[in-house]
């Protein structure tokens, strides 16, 4: 069997969808060249008019591409760092989110945003390590996180193919994941993913994090029997999967990179308690309110949730319910 | 495909003026909730350039934005309708004044949003180029948004990429109530240039003028000329919008406003034409906006059940708020 990496399977989904549809084309600021390793040799198999490279002008050429997709063309744009998301963040809520709604469904606007190497890049400090996802589930953009190559390969086809906005977190934490990949195909939105079953606990993780909870679900194994639930994408949510899965194990707790307050765990846990009785107050590892990540390694490291903070919530967890 | 009619022009400008004034009663009758901003005294533009323009193109406007619509040629009762929060709006009411949209003429919205237009014209241009369409765009922008960093980065992308699209600044001396010497370093042509970009001042009150810079700019566009900027100086008549009726914002010197009231492009255009000329034009404008205030009013309202259709072209369903 083959094997994938994370960062290839996104270069694949994107030589793919180019490929197939010629209203697909790539822009952002050093594609041509490949400068975030993803979109290496797009620009000489595709041409530089469908790999273009653009000025450092992202809100202008965020609203290009919501035109162009107003026009009946299916831009994706590459943002090298993922602090830039607030820099159109205006561009893409104000106007391609809301345009269907406002001209009473005269319009698409399939853009896709593709971040790689979102969260921390372990010394790239306080303006490029942010994690924004749960702001684009928030305002309610489609929002994907993919943690494997294969889902990173499927879900960004997806993501492209999708008549509407999609930011897709590629967290810098997964490009370098590898993994045996058999069949590459779409994976659909707001379907989750059950990467380890468990009788205890299910812990949600998101992205890069699901190889974290599956190494202390392995590191637990004995003591407690702890399901891992990865959502996939953030917005649509697979609620009814996540219930099913908490239903069974009655215990949850999350595993989130984003900011603490009206981040996306708490989110997902209100959904969940909502809907059912838990046997144990739920439990979330986040970075810290307002989080700023300092640049010493030590530092860095100390503001993102660790595997050691999930291996004590889960043990409060149990503890708490005996 | 240009539009050297004079009554046809003066049929837009007459029709754009009984139009606002029109929308104003309806605004201060309460069928028109949330105001709107008039575009009273500003007609000359929008009829000048969307008369230079073919079906093949496209344009957006402003919050400023009801002239646009009408002079490319959208169903004013449908206008009407959108304004009045009507299922059978342009935007199926949806959208409302700010931002009305008619796709099927290449109106892709009033954006009320001060600047966003020009990045969001000059990628649909760009696009429909690519699709094999002769397509020239125009963004339609205020004084005010001069000074909007996504504007002037919009302005960079179409010289770069040499996308025709004809900016249109509708200078009327203010943003909102901000006088232009108090917010614009420079100037609004010398911004232009420094992106390499032919820009010309033209009387915005008077139609023909604009007509004929905005002629001579699109037949440039066509031949492959690059993006062009017209400032059209002009004159705000009423409010910059209608809340201003009911509370007064001292900042127009009363002779100032007089004066640029003088200059009418409405009466301008109208004197280029034979008196039973004209008063046929104005005969069946008034028809028209008779007929349109009639099907506004009689159309239904949209079922609250209803509220986020459309949300999601994908089809995708939202949660619903309620406990």
């Amino acid at each position: 069997m083959p094997r994938l990496s994370y960062r290839r399977a996104l270069t694949r989904a994107l030589a793919d969808e180019l490929a197939r549809d010629e209203t697909v084309f790539l822009l952002g600021e050093d594609v041509q060249v490949g400068a975030s390793l993803v979109t290496t040799g797009l620009a000489k198999r595709f041409g530089t008019e469908r790999v273009r490279d653009t000025p450092l002008s992202e809100q202008a050429f965020t609203s290009f591409a919501t035109g162009a997709a107003l026009a009946g063309l299916r831009p994706v744009i590459e943002f090298q760092i993922p602090s830039l998301l607030f820099l159109v963040f205006e561009q893409i809520v104000n106007h391609a989110h809301k345009f269907p709604l406002m001209t009473g469904g005269q319009c698409s606007v399939p853009v896709t945003y593709l971040v790689p190497g979102s969260g921390s890049r372990t010394g790239w400090a306080g303006q490029h390590s942010d994690h924004p996802y749960s702001l684009f589930a928030h305002v309610g953009v489609v929002t994907v996180v993919p943690a494997t190559p294969a889902d990173a390969y499927g879900l960004l086809v997806t993501a492209i193919r999708h008549d509407d906005p999609v930011v897709v977190f590629a967290p810098a934490g997964a490009m370098d994941v590898r993994d045996d990949v058999a069949d590459l195909e779409p994976v659909p939105l707001g379907r989750g993913r059950v990467h380890r079953f468990g009788d205890d606990v299910t812990v949600v993780a998101i992205g890069h994090l699901v190889h974290d909870a599956l190494a202390v679900a392995e590191e637990l194994a004995g003591q407690v029997s702890v399901e891992v639930f990865d959502p996939r994408t953030l917005y649509p949510f697979d609620i009814d999967g996540l219930t099913e899965s908490v239903a069974r194990t009655g215990r949850l707790v999350v595993l989130d990179d984003g900011n603490r307050s009206c981040g996306i765990a708490a989110e997902i846990i209100a959904s969940v308690v909502e809907r059912i009785r838990l046997l144990a107050p739920p439990r979330r590892v986040t970075r810290p309110d307002g989080a700023v990540l300092p640049f010493a390694p030590a530092l860095d490291r100390a503001v993102q949730p660790s595997r050691e903070q999930l291996a004590t919530a889960i043990h409060l967890t149990m503890k708490d319910s005996s | 495909m240009t539009d050297a009619d004079p009554v046809r022009l003066y049929r837009t400008v007459r029709l754009i003026r009984r139009f606002e004034q029109r929308a104003v009663e309806l605004v201060h009758g309460g069928q028109i909730v949330g105001g709107i901003h008039p575009y009273l005294g500003q007609e000359g533009i929008a009829a000048g350039v969307c008369a230079a323009l073919g079906v093949d193109d496209v344009l957006a406007g402003t919050h400023r934005g009801h002239g646009h619509v009408l002079a490319r040629g959208a169903d004013p009762a449908r206008m009407l309708a959108e304004l009045c929060g009507r299922l059978t709006g342009l935007n199926a009411g949806r959208g409302g004044s700010m931002h009305a949209a008619d796709f099927s003429i290449g109106v892709l919205g009033a954006n009320a949003i001060v600047g966003a237009s020009g990045a969001i014209i000059t990628g649909a241009v760009w696009a429909r180029r690519r699709q094999g369409h002769d397509t020239v765009g125009v963004s339609f922008f205020g004084d005010g948004a001069v000074n909007e960093g996504m504007l002037l980065e919009a302005f960079n992308l179409a010289a770069l990429w040499r996308v025709p699209v004809l900016f249109v600044c509708e200078n009327n001396g203010y943003a909102t109530t901000m006088p232009v010497a108090g917010a614009v370093a420079g100037s609004i042509a010398g911004r232009a240039a420094a992106f390499g970009i032919r820009a010309v001042e033209v009387d915005g009150q008077d139609p023909e003028a604009v007509r004929d810079a905005s002629v001579a700019a699109v037949g440039r566009m066509r031949a492959g000329g690059g993006p062009e900027l017209i400032e059209a100086r002009t004159y705000r008549f009423d409010a910059h919008h209608t809340f201003e009726h009911a509370v007064r914002l001292d900042y127009r010197p009363p002779d100032e406003v007089s004066r640029g009231r003088a200059r009418d492009p409405v009466r301008i255009q109208g004197e280029r034409l034979p008196d039973a000329e004209r008063a046929a034009v104005d005969a069946e404008v008034e028809a028209t906006l008779d007929a349109a205030v009639r099907f506004a009013l009689d159309s239904p309202e949209p079922d609250p059940a209803d509220a986020l259709t459309y949300l999601y072209a994908s089809g995708l369903t939202a949660r619903a708020g309620g406990g």
